[in-house]
């Protein structure tokens, strides 16, 4: 124990209680890391100054995220787990237990509004190149919770036992029955019967209260944790760490405290006026935030002429179902026009063989008569691929320069067809099926891939416009 | 800056999105029920109709018939005009019909009613909307082994229950001019009066909506009360947040 004692913790307020304040910071400071984490995360934590509106909502996610907790743990005091019951405890909540439609409505619109958040937050992501070196870590993580959301998401929807809940459950928890071999047996382990049940709804409420918020916490630790080692990008794309001042203080940065939680407190004003205003006045949001069928129990025995998912999965969804068995050619030919790609631009042999052997493998498996997996499942791998491929982005990404402002013309048009086709997408997904409805996904589908499988190409073409020294406001 | 002004524009597109799923609405049409939630008058008379003539086979199991309170009624009120069954005041708006035995009768069990008015809500209209169109849409067809039919709800379980006070409708088609297509239109017409006017079923018909509205979220209108008090003051928030930034601000150029 031969650590050197710190320095007692000098409090300076406005109060009359400086001293005192003072002597028990200093006796916490000596028993545990408080004023070194407060300077490191905070006080002395160096942020670019030139954020703009983009760079919000980062800390409105981790406000979502403490609302979605907090109600969830009042939900949980009166919500029943059981077949049986859930539906009417619901119902309970909402209409006997005090203020419990206040805490419903704020749960049920805290996971839009989380899906909202965090779509605008990996946009800035994208526009801003946030995920390239050195922060491709935080990037990944990121891309965890949001998986995690995911899945967090699907599983609470469970839980209110309507209608949509569980026909949804179903249509989700039937894609694993696509899979080759071990589907059947897989959904079976996944629902813990044979169809979704009691059993089901427990095992659903066990991972959303408990094992996916511990795992979200973690991510979330992570994910600022390693934010705060490398330092914010902006959205010029400057790294502020290369000029300092002679204390070693980024001349382009500020101190996280007190200047931006002052600017975050007008963004998380805005945002809860926003939010409250649906709480209050459209709790259901046009049947977006709260679907109508889900105010109609949970019957195994009537399916619904319209299974839609909730709005912030419809883009995937969208996907899944563009993948019919008359597609199949189409993509073939994409793969296989991409191994040509490769083979022609990428000088490396090793990579040309790699590319051509699992381009033939995957053709096969698409097209290749009675080796072909079926429709279904690659409907089922493509939805998956379409989330995991965001993993790949900081190396895909091949342009010298990082934000979108000093990138040029082709960039800038793949990032803007993207954002639209997300949209698009996501509007398909809660159509009814239709012909051109299927076709225009199916478009979206190949534009959504080629996003991301091209921007090795495209980045490095592109013509960019020269990065400025230092930021600009 | 185009390319910020490409991607405000497609923000606002994403903003717009729910409104361009709402254009693509169904193909029922439905009429704009007319109620008035702050009308309590209409919402007692709807709660006696309902009590009277829906309460036997639908239930309003997550109901309590003190909730009633919220629309002006005392507890002894409730109990003198409203419960016939010797339930308590603070009990659910059961019923004694077994689901299976219902089941048997109408080929269905009567759905439970708490919930109704938001369930059968859609992007065609508001529950409301198809409540009032449905609970009007009821003619006689031979064809149906209730002898009744109805426009809304196609070969539905229920007979028309409030006949006596509507009358009989008979169902003819009107030949309408559509865009560069002629098509045919259900025409309802009253065959046999019942022992209200038109103008009264109607109103009788809208009172028991506007209480199957009120029933399905009694916390509505305290909702909207508060919601209006917390974005005030969010408001006054927003000025003192912002200009707290502004000061803070003011050194960094």
């Amino acid at each position: 124990m031969a650590a050197t004692p710190k320095e007692p913790v000098q409090f300076r307020g406005a109060g009359p209680l400086n001293a005192q304040i003072s002597g028990v910071l200093t006796w916490v400071d000596q028993r545990f890391p408080l004023m070194s984490l407060w300077r490191e995360h905070l006080a002395e934590y160096y942020a670019p100054k030139n954020f703009n509106f983009w760079y919000f909502f980062g800390s409105l996610a981790l406000l979502v995220l403490v609302i979605q907790i907090v109600t969830g743990i009042f939900l949980v005091m009166h919500y029943k787990p059981s077949a049986a019951e859930a539906f009417a405890s619901v119902e309970y909540i909402m209409r006997d237990v005090p203020g419990g439609w206040f805490i419903r409505y704020m749960h049920s619109t805290g996971a839009s509004a989380f899906f909202v958040v965090v779509y605008l937050h990996m946009f800035r992501g994208l526009m801003y190149g946030s995920y390239r070196q050195p922060r491709e870590l935080i990037w990944i993580f990121g891309m965890l919770i949001y998986l995690c959301l995911m899945a967090e998401a699907f599983f609470g929807y469970l839980l209110p036992w309507g209608q949509m809940s569980f026909w949804g459950a179903q249509v989700i928890v039937n894609l694993f029955d696509a899979l080759p071999l071990i589907g059947p047996d897989l959904s079976t382990w996944i629902r813990g019967d044979f169809v979704i049940s009691d059993a089901t709804l427990n095992r659903f409420f066990a991972f959303h209260v408990i094992a996916l918020p511990l795992v979200l916490l973690g991510l979330v630790a992570a994910h600022i944790m390693a934010l705060h080692e490398v330092g914010s990008n902006n959205p010029d794309g400057v790294e502020i760490k290369e000029k300092k001042d002679a204390q070693g203080r980024p001349l382009d940065g500020i101190p996280f405290h007190p200047y931006y939680t002052v600017k975050d407190i007008v963004g998380v004003v805005v945002f809860l006026f926003l939010f409250f205003t649906v709480v209050f006045f459209a709790p259901e949001m046009g049947g977006y935030f709260l679907e109508y069928n889900n105010f109609i129990p949970a019957d195994p025995l009537k399916t619904p002429a319209h299974i839609a998912p909730v709005w912030y999965f419809t883009p995937y969804y969208s996907i899944l179902r563009a993948i019919t068995e008359d597609f199949m050619l189409v993509l073939a030919i994409g793969v296989a026009a991409y191994v040509v790609l490769i083979w022609l631009t990428v000088r490396d042999a090793r990579i040309k063989m790699a590319a051509a052997a699992i381009g033939l493998v995957v053709i096969v498996l698409m097209k290749g008569g009675p080796l072909a997996i079926e429709a279904k499942v690659w409907g089922v791998v493509m939805m998956g691929a379409a989330t995991l491929i965001f993993f790949l982005l900081p190396w895909l990404d091949r342009s010298p320069v990082k934000s979108i402002r000093y990138k040029g013309t082709l960039s800038r048009t793949a990032l803007t067809i993207f954002v639209i086709n997300f949209i698009v997408l996501g509007y398909y997904g809660v159509q009814v099926v239709t012909p051109v409805g299927t076709v225009i996904s199916q478009i979206g589908t190949l534009l959504y891939f080629a996003f991301f499988l091209l921007m090795p190409w495209y980045s490095a073409m592109d013509k960019t416009k020269p990065v400025p020294e230092r930021v600009t406001m | 800056m185009t390319a910020m002004n490409t991607l405000k524009r497609i923000f606002a597109v994403l903003l717009l999105a729910p409104a361009l799923a709402l254009a693509a609405g169904g193909d029922v049409k439905l009429d704009r029920a007319p109620i008035n939630p702050d009308d309590q008058a209409s919402l007692q008379r709807g709660a006696r109709h309902f009590v009277n003539y829906c309460l036997n086979c639908h239930s309003a199991n997550f109901m309590r018939y003190n909730r009633l309170r919220d629309i002006g009624l005392t507890d002894q009120q409730i109990l003198d005009n409203l419960v016939f069954t010797g339930a308590k005041v603070g009990d659910l708006m059961k019923i004694s019909m077994d689901p299976k035995e219902s089941k048997e009768w109408f080929g269905a069990a009567p759905p439970e009613l708490s919930l109704i008015a938001r369930s059968r809500s859609s992007h065609a209209g508001s529950g409301a909307d198809w409540l009032y169109t449905y609970l009007r849409g009821y003619y006689r067809d031979a064809e149906r082994p209730t002898g009744w039919n109805n426009t809304v709800y196609p070969n539905v379980g229920m007979p028309h229950v409030l006949w006596e006070l509507q009358g009989e409708q008979v169902l003819s088609e009107r030949k309408v001019q559509g865009a560069g297509f002629e098509k045919s239109e259900p025409v309802l017409k009253l065959d046999k009066p019942g022992t209200l006017t038109p103008v009264e079923y109607d109103q009788f018909v809208a009172d028991l909506v506007n209480y199957l509205v009120f029933m399905s979220e009694p916390a509505r209108a305290r909702r909207e009360t508060i919601g209006m008090f917390v974005l005030v003051a969010l408001g006054l928030m927003f000025v003192l947040a912002y200009a707290l930034k502004k000061e803070y601000w003011k050194d960094v150029h």
